[in-house]
């Protein structure tokens, strides 16, 4: 158990300093999208949904919560990542712009 | 056999979720991000769906059918005006889930006769706390957004001591469900507050705070999401959620320097009241005006002209006017760019999607830092619906409240055109001296149609 939390937490430091570190790189020009790409990343909170609501014989508060869960998680995976490739989409260089 | 299997589509996704942000760098791979993103997110789902301890799935199909019936409308149907708002919709419900398996996952305990404490606690109470406070926060900003609720900031005598009070509050029931285990009343009154600091943390936050908002706001959905992977010994979710909060951190440090805010008095959410306005004083100075036909001529005649897009453009809806007018001056061999300040919309880089959405091409845009040496050698600085982010006043009137203040060098400019509605001071209440320079020339009038008639008058000079 000890061991467990340990090993999450060298995965927590490493994470923070990498993700600090490639979104210095990302270009302003691209913020808005940046932002809706890892708000629909966050949305991985899925993964827990998903565990909750399906599991074996879970009491009902648990069940009705983990599947209300589901559906809000999904609601930002589908939102999030539609919105950020229709922006991406109508950003061209000056050749390939206009008609 | 089905162990193996999920654990290494999670690692695979986690290196999927890394290079998606990595991709994002330039836009020339960015479009591969969302795909890579997405392919992270796919291996997520499928490998948890096989995981032994998933044994129903009736209930996630339906409920991962509904989710996708009401988000895919949401990201097609939003004009891009309204990415600001799409985005705190979203942050509001990613951070839902994540407080509601929280919540989930201390009932389940509770159930089976083994109340928690301890470590995994107190990554359910962090869960929880981040998740529900960023729910009621993130509706706020959206109601704030789409002008629901009053845009200005809603303060009263001793509002911090307040809130304070009540973040101590749930901070010594969350203390003791990790210590010990508490009495059934406990885990929901701290649900209850928790829900209600969202809503006191937003209330004291004017409309031109925003982009700080939903930038924290992101980076709290992050950290809600880290805390959920630390409770379910997932580090997956924990990878993702550290990059998210990073992301939003930076992010919302960018905008604080623009806006010359310190950090520390965004994280306490009381930044509300530096907005206070000092009335701009009754201004009689003359300033010159010019109609569209000498803007024509004047634009005509110019080597190089910047553009200045504030968020007034949007919301006149003046974009694509503004794209025939670059392409008209274009033709006529006028070099034209546009300076973005980092504040110009209601979302960081905001004013870039909604140039881009008027097939303006991005390498005409330019930061703040690049462009503002240029301005002293431009002819034409044409100014439409910005007004506090070229206020020179930020670099040498100590007793202006945006004192300090990053700003375009506008000024600078040998000649400088102002479209505006009326003399009328902007957002902040600030008045701007920039409009009674010599070389100012104000083009008062609706900024779509403005633009729309001096591309009709370009022709004839």
């Amino acid at each position: 158990m000890t061991n467990e939390i340990e090993v999450s937490l060298y995965v927590l430091v490493l994470a923070v300093p990498l993700g600090l570190e490639l979104v210095r790189r990302v270009s302003p020009l691209l913020h808005t999208p940046l932002m809706s790409l890892t708000n629909a990343i966050s949305a991985i909170s899925v993964v827990g949904a998903i565990l909750v609501s399906g599991a074996a014989n879970p009491p009902m508060i648990s069940k009705v919560l983990g599947t209300i869960a589901v559906v809000s998680s999904t609601i930002n995976i589908v939102a999030g990542f539609l919105i950020t490739d229709r922006m991406l989409k109508m950003f061209k260089k000056k050749e390939s712009a206009g008609k | 056999m089905t162990d193996t299997f999920w654990q290494a589509a999670y690692i695979i996704a986690a290196l999927c979720v890394v290079f998606s942000i990595k991709w994002l760098s330039s836009p020339v791979t960015a479009r591969r991000g969302v795909f890579s993103g997405e392919l992270g997110m796919l291996l997520a789902v499928v490998g948890t769906l096989l995981r032994h301890e998933v044994v129903s799935y009736e209930w996630i199909a339906i409920a991962v059918v509904i989710g996708a019936a009401i988000g895919a409308p949401l990201a097609y149907l939003m004009p891009m005006t309204s990415v600001p708002q799409l985005t705190a919709l979203s942050h509001a419900f990613g951070s839902l889930a994540a407080a509601l398996v929280g919540t989930a996952e201390y009932y389940k305990d509770v159930a089976a006769g083994d109340p928690t404490t301890g470590f995994k606690m107190l990554a359910i109470v962090v869960e929880s706390l981040l998740g529900y406070l960023t729910v009621t926060a993130s509706v706020m900003a959206f109601g704030k957004l789409q002008e629901l609720v009053p845009t200005r900031p809603m303060t009263y005598r001793g509002q911090n001591v307040v809130n304070l009070l009540l973040f101590l509050f749930a901070l010594v029931l969350g203390v003791w469900m990790i210590v010990m285990p508490a009495p059934p009343w406990v885990f929901p009154t701290f649900i209850g507050l928790s829900l209600l600091f969202g809503i006191l943390l937003i209330m004291p936050i004017g409309g031109g705070d925003m982009p700080t908002v939903i930038a924290l706001l992101n980076s709290y959905a992050g950290a809600a999401c880290a805390a959920m992977g630390f409770a379910l010994e997932n580090r997956l979710l924990i990878i993702a959620g550290a990059l998210n909060a990073a992301s939003g951190f930076i992010l919302s440090v960018i905008m604080c320097k623009a806006m010359n805010r310190s950090f520390a008095n965004v994280l306490f959410g009381a930044f509300g009241q530096a907005q206070a306005t000092t009335a701009a004083q009754a201004n009689t100075r003359p300033v010159r005006s010019a109609t569209p036909e000498d803007a024509a001529s004047i634009l005509a005649s110019a080597r190089k002209v910047i553009v200045v897009p504030g968020y007034g453009m949007a919301v006149a809806q003046a974009q694509h006017k503004l794209r025939e007018l670059t392409d008209a001056l274009t033709k006529k061999g006028v070099d034209v760019r546009f300076a973005i300040h980092p504040v110009a919309g209601r979302m960081p880089g905001h004013m870039n999607v909604l140039l881009a959405e008027a097939d303006i091409p991005y390498d005409r845009l330019f930061e703040m830092e690049d462009i503002n040496p240029d301005f002293s050698e431009t002819d034409v600085a044409l100014v439409i619906g910005a007004n506090d982010v070229v206020n020179p006043a930020a670099r040498h009137d100590k007793n202006s409240p945006i004192y300090g203040m990053p700003i375009l060098d506008v000024d600078k400019a040998q000649t400088v055109m102002v479209i505006k509605r009326s003399m009328n001071p902007g957002f902040a209440g600030i008045d701007n001296e920039l409009y009674y320079m010599d070389r100012t020339l104000m083009l008062f009038g609706d900024a779509k149609a403005f633009v729309g008639e001096i591309v009709k008058e370009l022709p004839k000079t």
